[in-house]
């Protein structure tokens, strides 16, 4: 079909992927799939982890050039808990994004990563934010990226629904992953979910062969 | 001022980027399209329909650049009358589909339109063929254009078989609505046709008609 533009157009390793966030009543769902490609043609990871935790209650995905993202949530993470002990109380998830946002900022030139960054905090409940290749900050209640998630504009767009229960979330998750990893190439290999509530964190792989089936496989 | 620069509609090649679909039901055919025309970065046309009548119950639905989509269905058209004219009947749609795969694969190189080829015939009822790059193929259903990518998805999980006509016509629009939201290339309003054994009948559904969604 047609070739469009996506973000998988970096040198070296980069996370051709499917990214997904969605808030829920009382939660938020997080996942991506499990592919680390080269250009495209050499699938070098089947089972990497692109949901990273970065505090208690705050994970996010990273999508674009693997070195990038890895090095930049790994300074995100310490800086996250030095401000957190400094406030004495765990971070709000829009700081989380924040530390985030300023080093895709001011690094714009040499970095090409972007995130999404879900959790839960006392003060909003559950939230998600994206940060994107220049360093956009935004919140919104659903959020997608990475190649993969081209395909699957439409069907969020038409599924996602304000307040879903955990259940119905995690469906609608995994169902975007599944659609986004069958048609994207550069998607694939196991769903890892994770889901944040007040109470605590529940992670969820889901290997491929038990993801759902749509009627042309 | 020096060197003012002319608008982009002047130079820039107009294309039909758009979003287009087929579906085919038990006993005839849908199909849809949006209406915007673009040439860069200005829309030409916010009106345009894209489906494409080559027969009384064979049309095609136009995407990729416009002059030479355009140009394929007309030639098709001529070609079809000849042909019917010959066997004294009305054509298949599967000789349709030929005759559009015949100039698309011949000059694939110089061409970029992408055509999809959907109608009703007595023989086999209502059919659907996708013709990209000079292939030749019946498919269940067909989305095609830059707006299509985004709905990959969608279509996937909610295709299935032996969708009633009023469940195809729901499909194909909201379909359209979810990409022409997405693509920027897609807009304006939906045209739908529904073929079938008895009539053809076409539909405009205008902007603030079409399916809504969570964030609008």
């Amino acid at each position: 079909m047609e070739k469009h533009f996506t973000d998988s157009r970096v040198k070296g390793v980069s996370t051709g992927t499917t990214i997904l966030a969605a808030v829920f009543d009382g939660g938020v769902v997080i996942g991506s799939d499990s592919r680390a490609s080269i250009g495209g043609e050499y699938v070098s990871s089947k089972t990497i982890n692109k949901v990273i935790q970065v505090h208690d209650r705050i994970f996010c995905c990273m999508a674009g050039s693997l070195a990038d993202a890895q090095a930049v949530t790994k300074t995100a993470k310490f800086q996250l808990s030095f401000h957190s002990i400094q406030m004495e109380s765990p971070p709000l998830v829009i700081s989380a994004a924040s530390v985030l946002k300023q080093l895709c900022y001011n690094n714009k030139e040499e970095l090409q990563a972007g995130f999404i960054t879900a959790g839960w905090d006392k003060k909003k409940g559950p939230q998600v934010y994206v940060v994107s290749l220049g360093g956009m900050l935004i919140s919104q209640p659903v959020t997608i990226g990475g190649s993969g998630s081209t395909y699957i504009y439409g069907y969020v767009d038409a599924k996602y629904k304000v307040n879903m229960t955990r259940e119905e979330c995690l469906q609608f998750a995994t169902n975007a992953l599944a659609l986004a990893m069958g048609r994207d190439n550069v998607s694939g290999g196991v769903a890892n979910l994770v889901v944040i509530t007040e109470e605590g964190v529940e992670h969820i792989v889901i290997p491929g062969d038990k993801l759902p089936r749509f009627s042309d496989e | 001022m020096l060197g003012e620069a002319e608008p982009q509609w002047i130079s820039e090649e107009v294309k039909t980027g758009t979003t287009i679909i087929a579906i085919e039901f038990n006993g005839g055919v849908v199909l849809g399209s949006d209406s915007r025309v673009s040439a860069g970065d200005s829309v030409v046309n916010r009106v345009m329909n894209k489906l494409s009548p080559l027969h009384d119950k064979i049309y095609c639905a136009l995407s990729g650049s416009a002059a030479d989509a355009q140009t394929i269905a007309e030639m098709v058209n001529y070609q079809l009358d000849v042909h019917s004219l010959e066997i004294d009947e009305d054509p298949q749609v599967r000789s349709a589909a030929t005759l559009v795969k015949n100039i698309s694969y011949k000059y694939k190189e110089e061409l970029s339109a992408h055509l999809i080829v959907a109608g009703w015939d007595r023989r086999d009822g209502g059919q659907v063929f996708a013709t990209l790059g000079g292939l030749l193929t019946r498919q269940p259903f067909a989305i095609g254009g830059s707006g299509s990518s985004y709905v990959y998805g969608f279509v996937d999980a909610e295709y299935r078989r032996g969708m009633t006509k009023e469940e195809c016509q729901k499909f194909v629009v909201n379909t359209l609505a979810l990409a022409m939201n997405r693509d920027g290339s897609s807009g304006g309003v939906a045209y739908i046709v529904t073929i079938d054994e008895h009539s053809t009948d076409e539909k405009v559904i205008l902007g603030n008609d079409l399916p809504t969604f969570f964030d609008q």
